[in-house]
């Protein structure tokens, strides 16, 4: 297989089919939406790096499918990128080309060409760099926020990995996607990846789902599918979604952390009744997007599972040795193995010619244990188990224990510390009598802070990396 | 506390604001009233006057002023 079977190249077979649909009225389809694209890369002209600054619109799925169709290599951030970062990641990448909405004036250059409310610049960065063979996109990690840290994909991880979604999703080219998280994250690139490559369409809105333009726009698209992170089903779980009407939806997918073995419960249930399917997925962007899904079938009978390996691919698990575990219901590393195993990462623009390091092997740094049936259970974070006087602690079961006694907390520390904080200071007392008589942590092993809040990424995910001690 | 002390309190610490900043306060407005913010602020509303707002409700309540309307329907005059 050649780059001429990647299938943003083949796209235009579906032509008058309807690509992407915004919330400001407009309906662009494939033949339009390749149009556009290609008429964009011409105007870039070579291969070479590219930042997008992106955006749940059109300009910026038309930036995206005119690089990767053109060989055009992108750097994906989101369009509300902080500056201090952009900044970071430009000093270290030197992009050729920028491509982002007229508005933002952080992101500058000359400008050459314009479709929509998006300009392209040239920059004046010297192109110190070689760009290598296979290498197609690039994408932030979704934990470094501070760090110029990119993941190198190539058109073969893409594409294999596609194809295996598109397979156990069962994805068709009547769905129809809303977008609920930002396209420079992967879980959000792989809803437009797949549904692209069979024909389906895209509903872009910038819209959140606490606001009443999403729901209408779900509602009158007849969407019949998104994907949300744990945190999107808080947010339903909130919004009563048992009680909504939404007669189009098909099916929901959920990834990006675990969603706890309550929430899951609740939500199959109200999914059932509904008539939807709810997905469970399980992935990081250094397998591209994906590498499990909970099969519907199985979704209450595994409830807190992360099911199987995606077509294609396999697990195995390590033991602090390396040796891989046998027996079920053991706890190790998760390894996972498939063509969606990514180059590895790019710290500066040295590393963009940079071989493959993983070989189709990535170790993902989470722990699971697998049962009989040969379903895996993520039970946390490697980094995210501390040692207590000699007691591995899990930082997630604590705060799923304390979420049990109503104490919204986050857990952190090193080593024979662990801080926990909470965001009720009147829960101090409790929570300290909690710790102390059900957890077996001794009084002089962790310490009780106060938070005005929880910090949390746009994804919705805990920013550990902002909690700080005062 | 009155209840126009106890719908200003929630919003403030919901966001991390100063009453003077109230005013003409919509979703989105500012960097603290996103989706997360959005969750405690109904949280806090919920919590202090004893109500559970429904669906429609949430979704709607997309600015200082319109909050207190939704609220009459929780028969809770500001």
């Amino acid at each position: 297989m050649g780059i001429n079977d990647f299938f943003f190249k083949k796209i235009e077979q579906y032509n008058d089919a309807i690509a992407l649909v915004t919330d400001r009225g407009e309906q662009i389809a494939y033949s339009e939406l390749v149009c556009r694209a290609d008429k964009l890369a011409q105007n870039v002209g070579r291969r070479c790096l590219a930042f997008l600054a992106c955006k749940n619109v059109a300009e910026s799925v038309i930036g995206y499918v005119g690089c990767l169709r053109n060989g055009i290599v992108p750097v994906m951030v989101s369009a509300d990128i902080d500056v201090e970062l952009l900044n970071n990641l430009l000093e270290s990448y030197h992009p050729a080309f920028i491509w982002a909405p007229d508005d933002k004036t952080e992101f500058a250059g000359t400008k050459v060409y314009e479709d929509g409310t998006y300009h392209l610049y040239k920059t004046d960065y010297e192109e110190d760099y070689v760009l290598g063979e296979d290498l197609t996109l690039l994408l932030t990690t979704s934990g470094s926020t501070g760090s110029p840290k990119l993941v190198r994909q190539t058109w073969k991880n893409i594409e294999s990995n596609t194809h295996s979604i598109i397979s156990y999703l069962g994805i068709i080219s009547t769905d129809r996607a809303i977008t609920t998280l930002p396209m420079n994250y992967t879980y959000g690139l792989s809803i437009i990846n797949t549904h692209l490559c069979v024909g389906a369409r895209i509903i872009l809105t910038e819209a959140t789902l606490m606001s009443k333009k999403f729901w209408d726009l779900l509602k009158e698209q007849e969407a019949t599918t998104f994907g949300g992170v744990p945190y999107t089903y808080e947010i339903l779980k909130k919004l009563r979604f048992g009680r909504m009407d939404l007669p189009s939806l098909r099916y929901l997918t959920q990834a990006g952390g675990k969603l706890v073995k309550e929430m899951a419960e609740e939500f199959n249930d109200i999914c059932e009744e509904k008539g939807i399917q709810l997905i469970v997925m399980y992935g990081q962007t250094e397998a591209t997007a994906r590498m499990s899904y909970l099969p519907w079938s199985k979704a209450k009978s595994k409830a807190g599972s992360i099911g199987i390996a995606i077509p294609g691919g396999r697990f195995s698990l390590i033991d602090a040795n390396g040796n891989e575990i046998k027996n079920p219901d053991e706890i190790g590393e998760m390894v996972y193995f498939g063509e969606n195993v990514t180059l590895g990462y790019a710290e500066s623009r040295k590393d963009l010619n940079n071989p493959d390091e993983n070989h189709g092997e990535l170790h993902t740094g989470d722990m699971a244990k697998k049962d009989v049936d040969g379903f895996y259970y993520v039970v946390g974070r490697k980094k995210r188990f501390l040692k207590l006087f000699g007691n591995r602690v899990n930082l997630d079961e604590v705060e799923t224990l304390l979420k049990k006694q109503e104490i919204e907390s986050v857990c952190t520390g090193r080593d024979d510390h662990l801080i926990i904080f909470i965001t009720n200071k009147e829960q101090e007392q409790k929570t300290i009598d909690f710790i102390v008589n059900h957890t077996g942590i001794s009084r002089g092993g962790f310490e009780v802070c106060f938070i005005e809040s929880i910090p949390r990424s746009e994804s919705g995910k805990v920013l550990y990396s902002a909690l700080k001690v005062d | 506390m009155t209840n126009i002390e106890k719908y200003n309190e929630a919003f403030i610490s919901s966001f991390g604001i100063n009453e003077d900043a109230l005013c003409g306060l919509e979703y989105q407005g500012i960097a603290q009233w996103d989706s997360v913010g959005h969750m405690q602020l109904i949280a806090a509303l919920e919590e202090a006057f004893d109500i559970m707002f429904d669906t429609d409700d949430i979704i709607d309540l997309n600015s200082y002023e319109r909050g207190k309307e939704i609220l009459k329907k929780y028969e809770v005059e500001i």
